[in-house]
């Protein structure tokens, strides 16, 4: 069974290279063959699926050997692969929503010339995601890693055409670029520290570690988490990514990629629980990504950065649960995969509105589009539901747990954390009936000479509806008995928080804020006529459009020092660095030039170097011996 | 006193010569990659003698096509049959060894043999012979550059069908250069496929002045080198009263037992076993092109014919550190200590040397034949390391280098103009915009020249340094990385020149090869890249042929 796990990388992999190498013959079949392979990927990842269910807990964990790289004494840098029960969840849900998204834009790119490219892409993006959960060491995760960096590079800017899509994959890269530099530095650490890169050895010797190590490869996972994962302080790309095509935002920016940083800490689960003070670091950046991304998502008018605001405000919840140790780490898996369902699910629902209103971004200029798409309404509308966390979807089981454990912190950490994810679950109820009510209710602002919205094809709305049941669901499903957690004990290890407040309550605060949320939503736009164009608004507001200001931070603070360090470095490197440089150069040009002197031509003079080498080569030896 | 009476004793002993001889016993088997080559040669002179001459060009082609496969897979099939490490053995009567070391190298040589055969076979690329096909070799050898019969025989279309032949003496010759375990044996296989590379140097079809003097000067400088060889083994000889490699090292370590009278007075004298080693060495270093015995390379390089370079930069290389390997691993371990911080400075002034000189080269051929010297360096590291894993990093290099080599020259053979071969690096600028292919191959070889990771070059290079500084030399490896950043700058400015250069409007034009030209490059690019991506089964099959026979 373990030789079919290099399979599922092998699968896509090929498939992009089909397509990338393939050249124009390709472009008539190029979506077909990219679906194909995705799909095939996902059929293996089923297999293996059945198989596992039918092993016990303890014997489920495979091991695939393909090759080292050059051993070299102690390193060794494995080709290996390891799917256990959390490798396995997100095989799952990458080759699943990935084989539905690349359904889905099948139609969806339908009129885009590059279609094959698009799909070549696809293809390199399941390949290289699937390569970071299976590895099993942190160098071959990196690999991966960075694999999804450069996918998500490529299709942000897939529409390079247009400037602000190539600003923005520009932009997303190089901020990835900090979080991959503490991955990097985090892996040289841990072979220095334990002396190997595998995920075994790693994670069952941080017992006999000393906590500052630990600390440090903690926060260093943590940063790139961040990068990854868009939590703050690397959340500025998030936003600008949503200039890629929507299935890319909803597959890379919403329900696989961007949670590549949450794996990484649950994977690494060992080494958080062993340095606190890296934990503390964890919940903290979570909550306060909660919190951030669900303001910005409050204000934005473009249909897809206010999805990606609630994005980047989920992955907070996620964040918040892994950071709180094994009372966290199966809940925020869980939300992970529901959020994978439903966050996928609106994404595509918001690409189908735009398909049917000629790519139309601004809600304000949407409204009463239920009547003219009826499935996407509905697919969007229990997408809805399910993320604020109506009682029975899915997002409810999800977010409810990871809202108890954050009480079960305890002391006023507890409760800090606590407040923040029920007031997180508050703004979430706000910001997602805003833009449901803006998008499908009320009059309709568009003009009908100009736009003729209607419902998209099969091909797109039958993913939507398959995502769409997930959404609904999923939780439900993963609850019963506490199915998901028993499946994911583990690998993760579980223990029961012990909250302050009873479940019940938390359930019951969390049923009252949601309702405050939708009804403070429904009293502002759904009773008031919503302004076709936005008005001023409050300082808050202004602030939150302009994503909570990160980018002027981000531009005073980090572009114009980085600038007055560049310019110094670029006067030393002028100075000091070339003209050693190019001294030495110069020097052994000179050398060179005198050198090749010797090069007479004259085979006499040869000869006669010849012999003096050999009266040379005599002597040493002769001298070595002291004959 | 003592010499009269060991001059008297010598003729005692020779008056009481054995009456009987023992015929020797020879296992064909074991032989049968050099028989076989060997063979094909005699066959091939027949041909030439017998077969209408336009026949000639396919019947040698196949022939040695042929008999080298069969060959190879005359090596694969003895070191399947455990020849290369439990069955390891000396074969014809302790001359020839039968191991690890001389089944990897016979098998490199083999292969590399082949594929040059498809370069020398090349009929597609030179276009002014009055219509005919030819390949780069002269269409009389034997006529006056310039005069009325070389003139006719250009008009009648004739080449030069006898390098076929030539080319299979000198592998195999080659094929027991490596092998050889008694200083005799050496010293034969080395005229072996020396004399055949005189006369194939010698054999251009254009700029045949150059090929003719670049032929002399080798044959001078190699004749002399040979020399100093034969002296070394003379005294040796003298120092150990036997020839075969066993019978030396015995005497090295235990000193002598049992005292020829007739060398009475030499045996055991470790100044003999000094000198003689020195000498030894020296003429093995010049076939390698080692400092200070490497003043022929660039010319021989430049004026031979371009497949010819190809094949003798990289077959000779092989045999030749293949031999350099059994000496030292063989006969001289037991003076370790004697002949290790020769050898560093060798190879140290043999890698400064080649990187730093390269750098003022304007043309390709020449470049390459520096370049050639620096790796020679490298590789000295590695045989200076004295432990397995230097023998096994020594065989992969060779193995990767030589295909690299290979496939850069016969992509200089594709870059003409009007007067041939365009070498002169000028010609090159902007080459990379009008044929991206051939450039982009030619920037792969040199890469892995240059030891860039993902090549071939890379995992040698690190193979040897690794092996180098394991025993102790550090610092040697130290000078082989500066060597190699100084060598990286001309490597890095011929790609340079090729496709950030704009291309001259008077520059030459890349010439469509037939398949067997291809092919040779093909196999050398994929060679660079296998060995370069996955060098670790190739690292493997190296380090379980790392151990020799005594």
């Amino acid at each position: 069974m373990e030789n079919l796990i290099a399979l599922l990388v092998a699968a896509p992999l090929v498939g992009a290279a089909l397509l990338l190498c393939g050249g124009r013959r390709l472009d008539r079949a190029g979506h077909w063959i990219g679906s194909l392979f995705a799909v095939a990927s996902f059929a293996v990842a089923v297999v293996l699926f059945a198989d596992m269910l039918g092993k016990s807990a303890e014997h489920r964990a495979l091991h695939q050997h393909l090759f080292s790289w050059i051993p070299v004494g102690g390193f060794r840098a494995d080709l290996a692969f390891q799917l256990d029960q959390l490798s396995m969840t997100f095989v799952l849900l990458i080759t699943g929503v990935g084989s539905l998204i690349h359904i889905y834009s099948i139609g969806y790119m339908e009129h885009d010339e590059r279609r094959r490219r698009f799909f070549g892409y696809l293809n390199l993006f399941l390949a290289a995601m699937l390569l970071l959960v299976l590895a099993d060491n942190y160098l071959l995760l990196y690999v991966g890693w960075e694999g999804v960096g450069l996918a998500s590079y490529l299709l942000i800017g897939f529409w390079q055409h247009k400037p602000s899509a190539a600003t923005a994959a520009k932009k997303a890269f190089l901020v990835n670029r900090v979080g991959d530099m503490g991955l990097s530095i985090a892996i040289m650490l841990m072979f220095t520290t334990f002396g190997t890169f595998a995920f075994g050895p790693v994670l069952a010797s941080t017992g006999a570690t000393g906590e500052g190590r630990l600390t440090a490869i903690g926060l260093l996972l943590l940063l790139a988490a961040c990068g990854k994962s868009a939590q703050v302080p690397l959340q500025s790309w998030l936003g600008d990514a949503m200039e890629g095509p929507t299935p890319v935002s909803a597959l890379i920016h919403a329900a696989t990629m961007v949670t590549a940083g949450v794996y990484l800490i649950t994977r690494s689960g060992a080494i958080f629980n062993a340095a606190p003070d890296a934990q503390t670091a964890v919940v903290a950046v979570g909550a306060v990504t909660l919190l951030f991304g669900a303001i910005v998502g409050c204000a934005k008018d473009d249909i897809k950065k206010a999805l990606a605001g609630s994005t980047m405000s989920q992955i907070g919840y996620m964040v918040l649960a892994a950071g709180l140790g094994p009372i966290g780490y199966a809940f925020a898996i869980m939300h992970l995969v529901t959020h994978g369902f439903f966050k996928a699910g609106l994404f595509l629902g918001a690409g189908s509105v735009m398909h049917g209103m000629n790519d139309e971004v601004d809600m304000r200029r949407y409204g009463g589009l239920r009547t003219h798409m009826p499935i996407t309404f509905v697919t969007f509308g229990l997408g809805y539901l399910a993320i604020i966390g109506f009682p029975g979807l899915s997002g409810f089981f999800s977010k409810d747990k990871i809202i108890e454990a954050a009480f079960a912190r305890g002391g006023t950490e507890g409760w800090v954390l606590g407040g923040a994810a029920l007031l997180g679950a508050a703004i979430t109820a706000f910001y997602m009936t805003r833009v449901m009510l803006m998008t499908f209710f009320g009059e309709r602002r568009w003009d009908p000479e100009e736009v003729h919205p209607h419902e998209s094809p099969k091909v797109m709305t039958i993913p939507m509806i398959v995502l769409a049941v997930g959404s609904v669901f999923a939780g439900g499903l993963f609850s019963i008995n506490e199915a998901f957690v028993t499946w994911l004990e583990p690998v993760t290890s579980f223990a029961h928080g012990h909250s302050p407040v009873s479940a019940g309550a938390v359930t019951a605060a969390t049923m009252v804020v949601l309702l405050i949320g939708v009804g403070i939503a429904w009293r502002m736009y759904g009773r008031k006529e919503v302004p076709a164009v936005a008005p001023r608004g409050s300082l808050l507001t202004r602030a939150a459009r302009r994503d909570l200001l990160q980018d002027d931070f981000n531009h005073v603070v980090l572009v114009r020092g980085g600038e007055h360090l560049t310019r110094t470095l670029v006067y030393l490197d002028h100075s000091l660095v070339d003209g050693a440089v190019n001294g030495t150069a110069a020097s052994m040009g000179g050398l060179s030039g005198r050198l090749r002197q010797l090069q007479t031509g004259f085979v006499r003079s040869y000869a006669v170097q010849m012999l003096g080498g050999a009266a040379v080569l005599v002597a040493a030896t002769l001298l070595m011996r002291g004959v | 006193m003592s010499s009269v009476a060991s001059v008297h004793s010598l003729w005692t002993v020779a008056a009481g010569a054995p009456d009987r001889i023992p015929a020797p016993r020879i296992e064909y088997a074991q032989l049968s990659p050099t028989l076989i080559v060997l063979g094909a040669a005699v066959v091939g002179i027949v041909i030439e003698a017998f077969l209408p001459r336009r026949s000639r060009y396919y019947a040698q082609l196949l022939l040695s096509v042929v008999s080298l496969a069969a060959a190879f897979a005359a090596v694969i099939g003895l070191a399947a049959g455990g020849f290369g490490s439990s069955k390891a053995h000396l074969a014809a009567m302790g001359a020839i060894a039968v191991d690890g070391p001389a089944l990897f190298l016979q098998g490199t040589i083999l292969l590399v043999s082949l594929i040059a055969v498809f370069t020398f076979a090349e009929r597609r690329l030179d276009p002014a012979a009055h219509g005919n096909r030819v390949d780069s070799f002269a269409a009389q050898p034997a006529a006056v550059p310039g005069g009325t019969a070389e003139q006719a025989a250009v008009k009648a279309g004739f080449t030069t069908t006898e390098v076929f032949p030539i080319l299979l003496f000198a592998v195999g010759g080659m094929l027991i250069f490596p092998a050889a375990n008694d200083l005799l044996t050496l010293f034969i296989a080395l005229e072996v496929f020396s004399l055949p590379l005189y006369i194939l140097c010698a054999l251009a079809r254009r700029q045949r002045l150059l090929s003719q003097e670049s032929a002399v000067k080798y044959f001078l400088l190699g004749a002399f080198s040979s020399a100093f060889l034969l002296f070394g083994v003379a005294l040796l000889y003298g120092y150990a009263g036997t020839v075969t490699y066993a019978g030396i090292a015995e005497v090295v370590s235990d000193g002598a037992k049992q005292i020829d009278p007739a060398l009475a007075g030499t045996m055991g004298n470790d100044a003999l076993l000094l000198i003689g080693g020195a000498l030894l060495l020296m003429g093995l270093l010049f076939k390698v092109g080692a400092v200070p015995f490497h003043m022929w390379t660039p010319d021989v390089y430049q004026g031979a014919p371009t497949p010819v370079t190809g094949f003798m930069a990289a077959a000779t290389k092989v045999a030749a550190f293949g031999a350099l390997l059994r000496l030292l691993y063989v006969v001289l371990p037991g003076m370790r200590w004697d002949w290790r911080p020769v050898m560093w400075g060798v190879a140290i002034i043999t890698m400064l040397g080649g990187a730093i000189i390269a750098i003022t080269q304007t043309d390709i051929k020449r470049l390459l034949a520096y370049s050639s010297i620096a790796h020679a360096g490298f590789i000295l590291a590695g045989v200076i390391a004295a432990s397995r894993d230097g023998i096994s990093s020594v065989l992969f290099y060779l193995a990767a280098y030589s295909f690299v080599t290979l496939g850069a020259f016969a992509v200089v053979t594709l870059v003409r103009d009007a007067g041939g071969e365009a070498t002169h690096l000028s010609k090159w600028a902007g080459l990379g915009r009008r044929s991206p292919l051939v450039a982009a191959v030619f920037a792969v070889f040199l890469l892995a020249f240059a030891g860039i990771p993902l090549t071939s070059g890379f995992a040698g290079k690190f193979a040897v340094f690794k092996a180098a500084a394991e025993s102790g030399a550090g610092w040697l490896v130290v000078v082989g990385v500066i060597s190699s950043a100084i060598a990286a700058f001309f490597y890095i400015r011929v790609i340079v020149l090729m496709f950030f250069s704009e291309p001259k409007t008077d520059g030459p034009t890349v010439a469509v090869p037939s398949a067997l030209t291809s092919t040779a490059i093909a196999v050398g690019v994929a060679a660079t890249l296998v060995l370069g991506l996955a060098p670790q089964y190739f690292l493997d099959l190296a380090g379980q042929a790392g151990v020799f026979i005594r």
